[in-house]
This record gives C-alpha cells, structure tokens and sequence, in this order.
C-alpha cells in the first residue's frame, strides 16, 4: 500500500515536528512495515512557473522533424517581465495557452539541469514541460496545458500540480486488509501518534436513506453478497478532465489515472477500501442480478480475457448474461467508455471466500479482488457509493439520481468473551486492565464488561478479529512489542540428540574425514535421469511420485535415488575443472508404495491414533540415502611419486569405514544392478540384507551423465544402517603372549571370490587364528590361465600361553585344507 | 711347553720393559686422536685394542715372567690398556656424535614441499549450521524433531490454521504430488514437525527442527525451491512472549556473538497469535547509527530481518490435542540458508546447491 503523506494529513492530525521517517517507523512497530520512503517531486527544484504562450513559429527541420519557436510570458519570474524565447517540439498547444515552464537555472528529475543554450538556431531559454518531464506520469501526449483559470504567468507551479509529497510504501499483512486504505492506515497513524482523536473517518457522512427508485438490484445469492448498493449519476460528461490533485494521488499510490469516472471510483476505493465498479448504465440491459454462474456460462472481462465460468463463480448479470466476475473483476459490455454520460455505481460486499477462490481459478489478481478476498468493512458499500456519486458530478457535472439501491445488510459481529487481563498474561509482562481496555477501544471495538471478564465486539473493518489472542495482539502492539521483557523460559532436561541423530553426524565427519565432500543437490529427477542411469524397465526405482506442478518439465518426480543428482555434480564440477573429486549427499529418497488418498481431519479436535496413522500410510517411504562417487585420481601425483585413480575399491572402501565408525559388520559380495558395471559392483550385507551397492560405473553411465571414465559410486540405505548400530560396544580382550606368522598362496579359479577363500580360512583355521589379510594378488603364466594366487598372511595366537613348536603349522594346514575343499584352492610352495 | 717351568731362567722379556708398554700405548693414543670417523677408529681398535696389538701381545707375555716380576709388569700393561679402552671410548663417543650430526644434516628436506596426497574432505555449510543451531538448543535442554518431506496436506496446512481458502495458502507457492486429490504435498515450511510433535507428545514441549522445504519458486541467487528452516516450538505451562524474547535473544547472542539481540515487530502468519517478525541486530554495523548506510549486511537500516515467531495459535494447539485451558506455547521459525548467507556473506544461494567442491571446502568441517 503506498500512501501519500499529503493525502493521510487529511484524515489525520499529525504533529508538525512528527518526522516521515519516524511515522513510518512507529506504523512499522505497529504492524505496518515500512517497504520504502519515497519523496517525489523533491528532485525538482525552480524557477517552475506558468506560463502563457504569446506566440509560435513552426520551423520545420532537416531531420523531418518540426519545432515551434515559442516567446512566452513568465510574468516577473526570469527577473526582467520580458517574453522568454524557447523552442518546443510538442505541438498540443496553442498561442494564449496557459503551460509549465522551467526557466534557467531550474533542475528536472535526474539532475537535469536547466540553461539557456542554443539549438535548432535559436537560444532557449528554458523548457516548456511534459508530465514526464515533471515524473507526474507517462503522458505522452505533448506538453501540460493549464486550465484557463489555472493562475497568472509567473506563478509558482509546484503548489499546483502538487509536484512534490511524500509516500511511504507499507507492506500489508493479510489480516489487515482495513490499511489497504486511507481510510485504515489514517487510523493507524492516530495509534501511532497516541491519539485516537486525531483521526478524522472519511467514511463518517450521512447518506441518503434507501428507497425504491434506485437500479433495480437483485442478489439472489445473499450469502455470496450480504449488502449491495448502486446509486445513479446522469448528465455526466466524459470529457471532464480529472483534476490534476485526484490523478496526482492516484498516481502516487500506485494506480494509473485512465478518465475521471475510473479515477473516482479508485481514488474512493483507496480512500475506504471499498472496491467499487461503475456500469455505463446505457449498456445495462434490465436489473442488475447477483448469482452463482451456470454452467457453461462466459464472460469478457475488462483486461479483454473471455473466461469460462465455475458454477462457484459469483457473477452479475442483466438480461445479456453475464456482465462481470462478481467483486474481482468488471465485464467489457457495460464498462464506462470515453462516451459514458449515464453511470450505475455499485459498491458491494462479498463472501471473501468466494472471491478468493474466484480469484484463484481465473489467476485473476486485481486491487478490487486484492481486498474482497482478505474482507472490507461490510458497513462501508452506501458511504462508498455516495462518495463516488458526489465526485463524479463534483467533477464530471450531472446530477445524482435520487434513487437509492441498498439490498442487504451488513452481517451483525458475533463478540468475543475475553479477559482484559489476558494480554498479560500471554506477553508476560504487567498490562493493566486499564491498559488493555483504552487499547481495545482505540482500535474501535465495542466493550461490554460484566463480572466474568469482557464482551468485546471487532469492529465492522476487522473481520481477522475472532479470538481472543486476536485481541491480545491488538493490546500487546499497541503496549509495544519493544518492551516484551527478554526471558529464557526453564526447559526441563532434555535427553539430547537421539541416537541416530549422532550417528549421522558421525558418518558425515567420517566420510570427510575420507577426502569427500558434501553437497546438496535438488531431489527432483526425470525419467531422462533414470534412462541415463540404465535402469531396466522393471527396475523398483523408476516407480517414482510425480509432482503435479513441478518447476521443470524435465524434472517431475521426487527422485528414489541419489546419484542423478550426485553425477550431476561430478559433471558440473569436471566442467569447472575439477575431474578430481570424491563427494557424497545424506537425504531422504520418496519411495512411493501406492498408498491411498491422506485424509483431511476437522482441526476442532487431536485426531485419533488411527487417523494418525492413516495419515502416515498414504505417504510415501522416505529413507534416508548416503551416496557417494570418487572420479579421477584418488591420490594426487607429486613428488612423492605417481598418483593413484579412483577405483571400484574406494568406493567399497568408504561404505566399510562408515560401517566401520558404526561398529556395523558388513559383507560385500558380487552384483548386477545398474548403474554399476556388471563386473564391478558388489552388493553390500549386513547379514543376509541387501542394503545397498557399491563400485565402479557402467561406463554407458559415465557418459551419458558426462562424468570422467571409471568413476565410482555407492549408494546404501543409510537409516537401515543406523539400525545395525551396535549400541554398546564389548571391550576387546587379547593376549599378550607371542604371535606366530604364517604365510600362504593358494592358487584358485578366477570365478572364486577372494572372500569366500578367506571365510574358509577362518573356518578351518579353528581358535588359535587371530586375523587373515589377504596382502596380495597374483595372475599369470605360472599360474594358469583362469587362474589366480592369493597371498593371505595368517597370525595365530593362544590367549594364555606361548604356541608349541608345529602348532601354528598345523592350524595352517587345516585352513588350507578348508580352503581346498570348500574353494578348490591349491596350495603354491 | 707344559706347565711351569721351575728351572726357567728369568730373563728379562723385551716387549714387558717400561719404555716399551710406554711406546705402545702412546701410539695407540696418537692412533685413537688420529681417526677421523667411526670406520677409521674400528681399524685403530683393531691395530692397538684387538687381539692381536702389541699390548694384547704384551699381556700375554706376562705369563712368561718369574714370579716376582708378574705383578709389576701386569700393572704396566695393565695401565696402558686401560688408557688405551677409555681414549677408544671417548673418541668413540665423539666421533658418534659428529657422525649424527653429519647423517642429519645430510637428510634435510626441503618442509615446504607440497604434502596432500589425497584432496581433503568436507561437510555442507548447512549441515554444519543445522549442527550448530541445534546444539545450541540442545544445551539448553531442548530436543531435536524431525518429519518427512513429503508430508500431507492436513499436517502442513489444516492443523497449522491454515484451512483450504486461507489466502496464507497461495503466499506459499506449494509444490502438489499427483494426484492432486491425495492431499499429499512437499512440506512448505518446518511446520509440520510441530504439529507432529504435539500429536505425539505430551507437554512439556522443548523442541527445535531444522530440517529441508519445498517452495515453488524460479531458481535464482536469492530463491530456492528448496531451502532450509529450523523453528523451535514449546509447549509448558505459563509461557509468554516474554520467554520467546528471551529465547531468541539468546540464540541471536550465541549465533552472533554478545549484545546481538532482537526487535519484534507485529505480523501475520496463522499458526501463531500475536505474531511477530523477528529482526536481528545488524552484527556488522551493531546499529551503530541510522547514518551507516554504507552498512551492506543491513543497507543501513541497522536491523537484518531474521524470521517470524509468535504465541502458538490455541487453534493450533487444538487440532493437535493440546489442554488449551492448561498449556501456553511459542513457536518461531527462520531460514539456515539465508542465515548462512548474511552470517558468512554468500551473494549466491544457488552455490548452496550447485555442489562446487570449492564451496563446501571453504566452510571445512566446523562452522
Ligand atoms: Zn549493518
């Protein structure tokens, strides 16, 4: 809501030494924020004065164009009473008509100062104006031409045009749609200043009592439209040009000045807040009708969009059909036109609700729709149109037809039971009873005090008051929320950061303790994302929930893996210039699982354990994913020797230090699943679990996501990790005598996973054995074609005594031979 | 020879005469000062300590003596070996010394060279602000909730005081699941977690939730469709504006540091009533004066606006089950993102999300 300060002085005494700033400061603390403090016309300085043209000689130009060589008289204002020679390229006026002129010296918007200076052969001395030139609109029509009786050359024209003002922009919270006016901010101000006297209502004028003469009106939906006034102007003239005052403000509060009617009934709308429309009533076809439309009913409105209407729509109607969105927006057959004489004035009040929903289904947004949809004084609609009825013929001559329409009345206020003393009690500081009352009186509510606390009713333009805290509200601003004493409240002990809450953050230090770097990328994915990764057709992660307004046609679903987005990443960084990099991102997938419909619950009441739970079924599941990738090099290459590339192990790697830092025991073996390569990907267990995959890309994967070749990933269900937790870790026990080493390779088949060689150890290794560490590989011709060796280190040791000589051996043996029996394996000597 | 030989005449034996031991032992010395390492003395212990040196050599002799000239040869030879061992040993000593001296200043390497083998690794700055803020919380007694982002409609909107034609409902720009008629929706707002919270817990209520929402706004440097919030909510016995003043001017304090407090000015949202906008001291500027309009953080104004916050709306605490005649709540919520950006000076959010490793790295581990 933009104000300008000379239009609020009208409806408010503000003290002469009250700074704008410190106004807008005060409204702010009360609840109107200041957006922004604008002083227009302060750019502008003199002389700028009337003049009348005496003559003026057009002289065509070699550049097509043609200037008039203008001598006017400024009267006593260049100091000398002599004509003022001055070249003009408009050409909207005439000899013996009153203009705007800048003389020498004077300064326009944007510093643009003034001088005699010579151009198209003549020496101007000074500037005839424009509207625009002046930053009073974007008249492009030629120069301002006074009125006759606009003053004498020579007179200042600052005061005339009220050039200058200031405006204070005000962002408005929805439930203060009464300070979408002159009328609300006024009363705002006199809180602001501490004096409810100080405010003069615009809307306090005395109306003619209804009767059945006016347009006939007929609301058929009296729910949708409680109260419907319309009043009649006749004789109006349309040419009537709109004072320079009324368009001057309508301007500065940020609507544009179209012909005198319009400008009335939005120059009212701002004063009071009522939206008002106007009809050509000569285009009126019989009774005005308010109604819900009808099925495949349509309207034209006035932006020329030609609309289907809902059922819900309210619509007025005459005879033709419908003639406009009821409260939103006017139809184009009856809208007031350069040629309307006879105006049917309606000011009514609507069903917000119903303008809103209106609103909404036609994504119609207008400054009418704006403030029937958050609520307006329902007392208002006769003083409004009364008001518009007396500017139009103030301005526009006519005369007002006797009739007055006024259907409906305005809803009575239901009050609400309170206690003055609850606004202390909830802001936590001491407000009298006094206090509370005098507040609540000046904010314009009725009291009724009686022995069980107070009756108090909202007044008619605050239809957001229906509760008590509303009302604390009201008292506590006006109190101050500056003098809300600071108070920590005691919280009783907690139990700190659950378990899981822990564990997460212990994964996320381990991992960057890894070398990898977190990222957060969008959750939003596309079936183009999916078919990159290679996902088969049936593939449980291409069952995706798709968003129905999603920002990107490409993205519409909420993705049930998070290596797109991860790939994504490496990609963005490689083409930045980083093809080194290890990252990883801890979020929730949506995993849909065809649950029915959430339901909507009453709010007057908990819902029950079951309608909880019903709500939470219809959601889909939402664990929590760790993914990571590792591309390029591993370690970097330096002097310390060559570097080593990111392989298919990192990735392992770091899925087994998160297990790690989580005391969780997994076991990994061999898988197919896209993305990764069928020959390098292992699936990772915790006991017969599947709980997620790690290794290297598929190298189709790589490509169609423009990562570098050979990149790793994993991905794991991170909450189902976070379960196998262990909760208290046992203290180890372990000897002290000597550890006797034993080396072997055994020569296996390729196909022979190096982990079930080393289970087989284990098994047949028996007690004595305390570790296995496979510490190298082997292929080639020594071995065998399709064959390889496996160099695994054995470490035995008793927990209470020194091993006998053999005995070590002969545990070594029995590995070896669990090995061959359950593994083929052979023994290399 | 075998045994003693009592008729042995007792000659006199060259190599036992003084002068002679002298001579030995002083060549040793000279030998022993004149070695210049470790490898060159192993050679003179050698020469003049082994068994086979003249005085080694002279030793033996002793044995060869009568009697009566034993003891004092002996002691000779005696004497002189003995010089000899600790005049080994103390160049030993010295010439170890020199030698490590030399090896260390032999491998000196150059401590400047580059030593990261492995590109260092790092958490998200909003996960570490999330961290942070919750910590803070938590120290005093608070517990950290979370909820699902996909939520349903009744919890983020309905139970908030938001019902279907609430004009609150458009400000927020919902993103909607297919189909549409599931009420199923991207959380807009932390919200939800309050509500949940209340429905499954029982007063007192100390709760913080930071935690990802879903808006639909065009991605730009300033807005996100996704973005991050925490709120706090408690619910207890007598709480008043008073204790939420209190609270956020506590979290402001310890987010930005002493005398960073906060300014309530009044607002709207549904969930809450009375409501409140919650500015932040400028932490830059402190507000020094309205004249700092060079101030960036706060262009001047002195006041950065932080969140909104309010007395939980008893509607509220209705829909959720609470004793509205017993228990009193607050609630306040602001954005991590936009925290992060105005505390660290970010100009960009979309570099919150477009995953530059150099963004994350700056902000290490700890934030
Ligand atoms: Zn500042």
């Amino acid at each position: 809501m933009r104000v300008p300060l000379s239009w609020l002085r009208e409806y408010v005494d503000l003290p002469d030494d009250l700074s704008t700033e410190d106004l807008a400061h005060r409204l702010t603390l009360l609840g109107l924020k200041l957006e922004a403090l604008e002083r227009p016309g302060h750019d502008i300085s003199g002389p700028l004065v009337i003049g009348r043209v005496l003559t003026m000689e057009p002289e065509p130009q070699k550049n097509g164009k043609t200037i008039n060589w203008c001598t006017v008289d400024v009267g006593d204002a260049n100091g000398t009473g002599e004509p003022q020679g001055i070249v003009c390229g408009a050409h909207n006026f005439a000899p013996g008509d009153l203009v705007v002129v800048v003389l020498p010296g004077g300064v326009l918007p944007g510093g643009f100062e003034i001088s005699a200076r010579k151009t198209y052969g003549h020496v101007s001395a000074g500037m005839i104006c424009s509207s625009r030139e002046l930053g009073l609109g974007d008249d492009h029509d030629g120069i301002i031409v006074l009125p006759a009786d606009a003053g004498k050359p020579g007179d200042d024209v600052f005061e005339l045009l009220h050039l200058r003002d200031e405006v204070i922009e005000f962002e408005i919270n929805p439930d203060r749609a009464y300070a979408l006016s002159l009328r609300g901010v006024a009363r705002e101000a006199a809180l602001a200043v501490g004096d409810v006297d100080a405010f003069h209502d615009p809307a306090a004028r005395t109306v003619p009592a209804p009767n059945g003469d006016g347009y006939p009106v007929l609301v058929e939906d009296p729910a949708g439209c409680p109260v419907f006034a319309a009043r009649t102007v006749t004789g109006f003239d349309p040419s009537a040009p709109t004072p320079t005052w009324l368009s001057r403000r309508i301007l500065l509060a940020g609507m544009r000045p179209i012909s005198l009617a319009v400008d009335v009934t939005n120059y009212v709308m701002l004063e009071l807040g009522q939206p008002i429309h106007g009809y050509d009533g000569d285009r009126l076809a019989g009774p005005i009708r308010v109604r819900r439309a009808q099925p495949g009913e349509r309207v034209t409105t006035l932006d020329d969009v030609d609309r289907a209407l809902d059922p819900e729509d309210l619509v007025i109607v005459d005879d033709s059909g419908p003639i406009g969105l009821a409260g939103v927006m006017g139809g184009a057959t009856t809208e007031l036109s350069g040629t309307t004489t006879h105006v049917v004035i309606e000011a009514a009040h609507w069903d917000p609700v119903s303008m809103f929903r209106t609103g909404k289904r036609h994504k119609l947004s207008s400054e009418a729709g704006k403030r029937n949809e958050r609520g307006v004084d329902p007392t208002l609609p006769a003083i409004a149109a009364d008001r518009v009825a007396e500017l139009l013929t103030t301005y526009g001559g006519g005369t007002v037809h006797d009739g007055v329409t006024l259907v409906g009345e305005a809803p009575s206020r239901e009050p609400i039971r309170t206690s003055l003393a609850l606004p202390g009690v909830v802001a936590g500081f001491e407000i009298s009873d006094g206090t509370a009352e005098e507040s609540l009186l000046a904010i314009g509510a009725g009291l009724a005090i009686d022995g069980n606390g107070v009756e108090v009713t909202p007044p008619p333009w605050r239809p957001d008051l229906t509760d008590p805290f509303d009302l604390v509200e009201e008292v506590v601003r006006q109190v101050g929320y500056d003098v809300i004493p600071s108070v920590l409240p005691p919280a009783p002990s907690g139990r700190g950061l659950t378990r899981a809450q822990k564990l997460r953050r212990r994964v996320g230090r381990t991992l960057a303790g890894e070398g990898y770097v977190e990222v957060i990328t969008f959750p939003f994915v596309g079936d183009q994302d999916l078919d990159a990764l290679g996902l088969p057709a049936d593939d449980e992660r291409r069952t995706v929930l798709r968003l129905a307004n999603p920002l990107s046609s490409e993205e519409p679903a909420m993705t049930t893996t998070l290596l797109p987005g991860l790939l994504k990443t490496v990609a963005r960084n490689a083409g930045r210039g980083a093809t080194s990099t290890a990252l990883f991102e801890a979020a929730s997938v949506t995993l849909p699982h065809g649950g029915g419909p959430a339901p909507i619950y009453g709010v007057d009441r908990r819902p029950t354990e079951g309608e909880i739970a019903d709500l939470d079924k219809a959601l889909p599941d939402q664990p929590l994913h760790l993914a990571l990738t590792v591309s390029g090099e591993r370690e970097q290459p330096g002097w310390w020797g060559e570097g080593r590339a990111a392989s298919w192990a990192d990735a392992v790697d770091a899925v087994r230090a998160v297990a790690e830092v989580l005391s969780v025991e997994v076991t990994v073996r061999a898988a197919k699943r896209a993305p990764w390569h069928p020959g390098r990907c292992a699936e990772i267990l915790v006991g017969d679990v599947v709980l997620g995959h790690a290794g290297e890309l598929h190298p189709r994967v790589c490509t169609a996501y423009g990562v570098p070749a050979r990149t790793a990933a994993a991905e794991i269900d991170l909450d189902a990790l976070l379960e196998h937790a262990v909760a208290l870790v046992p203290a180890p026990t372990f000897s002290d005598y000597p550890v006797a080493k034993e080396d072997v390779a055994l020569v296996v088949d390729d196909s022979v996973p190096a982990a079930d060689v080393e289970a087989a150890l284990r098994d047949g290794a028996g007690d004595l054995l305390e570790s296995v560490r496979l510490f190298d590989v082997f292929t080639g011709d020594q071995i065998g074609a399709g064959k390889k060796s496996l160099a695994f280190a054995l470490r035995f040791r008793a927990p209470d005594r020194t091993l006998k000589e053999g005995e070590a051996g002969a545990a070594r043996d029995a590995a070896v031979a669990a090995a061959a029996e359950r593994t083929g394996a052979v023994q290399r000597v | 020879m075998s045994g003693p030989n009592t008729d042995y005449d007792p000659v006199e034996v060259t190599p036992l005469k003084a002068e002679q031991v002298e001579t030995m032992r002083d060549a040793a010395l000279a030998a022993i000062a004149a070695a210049a390492d470790l490898d060159a003395l192993k050679q003179v212990r050698l020469d003049h300590a082994g068994d086979r040196s003249p005085l080694a050599l002279a030793n033996r002799e002793i044995g060869a003596l009568p009697p009566q000239a034993r003891k004092e040869a002996g002691q000779r030879v005696g004497q002189a070996r003995g010089a000899v061992n600790k005049a080994l040993a103390e160049r030993t000593a010295v010439l170890e010394v020199e030698h490590e001296e030399r090896m260390l200043v032999e491998e000196t390497v150059d401590v400047t060279l580059p030593t990261e083998r492995r590109r260092r690794g790092s958490r998200h700055p909003i996960t570490l602000q999330s961290e942070h803020i919750a910590d803070l919380f938590v120290a005093m007694g608070w517990e950290v909730a979370e909820g699902p982002l996909v939520e349903a409609e009744w919890l983020n909107f309905d139970a908030l005081n938001l019902g279907p034609d609430h004009p609150a409902r458009t400000m927020q720009d919902t993103f909607w699941t297919e189909p549409p008629e599931h009420h199923v929706v991207l959380r807009t707002h932390t919200s939800p977690v309050q509500a949940r919270t209340m429905l499954t817990r029982t007063p007192p209520i100390y709760v913080v939730c930071p935690g990802r929402v879903f808006r639909t706004d065009e991605y730009d440097a300033t807005h996100s469709p996704m973005f991050h919030q925490v709120e706090g909510l408690v619910v207890d016995e007598g709480i008043t504006m008073a204790h939420l003043k209190g609270t956020l001017d506590h979290f402001a304090t310890q987010l930005f540091g002493e005398g960073i407090t906060t300014r309530f000015r009044p607002s709207y949202f549904p969930f809450t009533e009375p409501s409140a906008e919650v500015d932040l001291r400028c932490f830059v500027c402190r507000g020094a004066s309205p004249a700092v309009a060079s101030c960036r953080t706060c262009k001047g104004e002195g006041w950065i606006e932080w969140g909104g916050c309010g007395v939980v709306n008893p509607r509220v605490l209705t829909a959720c089950g609470i004793d509205t005649d017993r228990y009193t709540g607050f609630a306040f919520g602001m954005g991590i993102d936009r925290t992060l950006m105005f505390r660290h000076g970010a100009s960009d959010l979309r570099d919150f999300f477009e995953g530059d490793v150099r963004f994350s790295s700056a902000f290490g581990t700890e934030i």
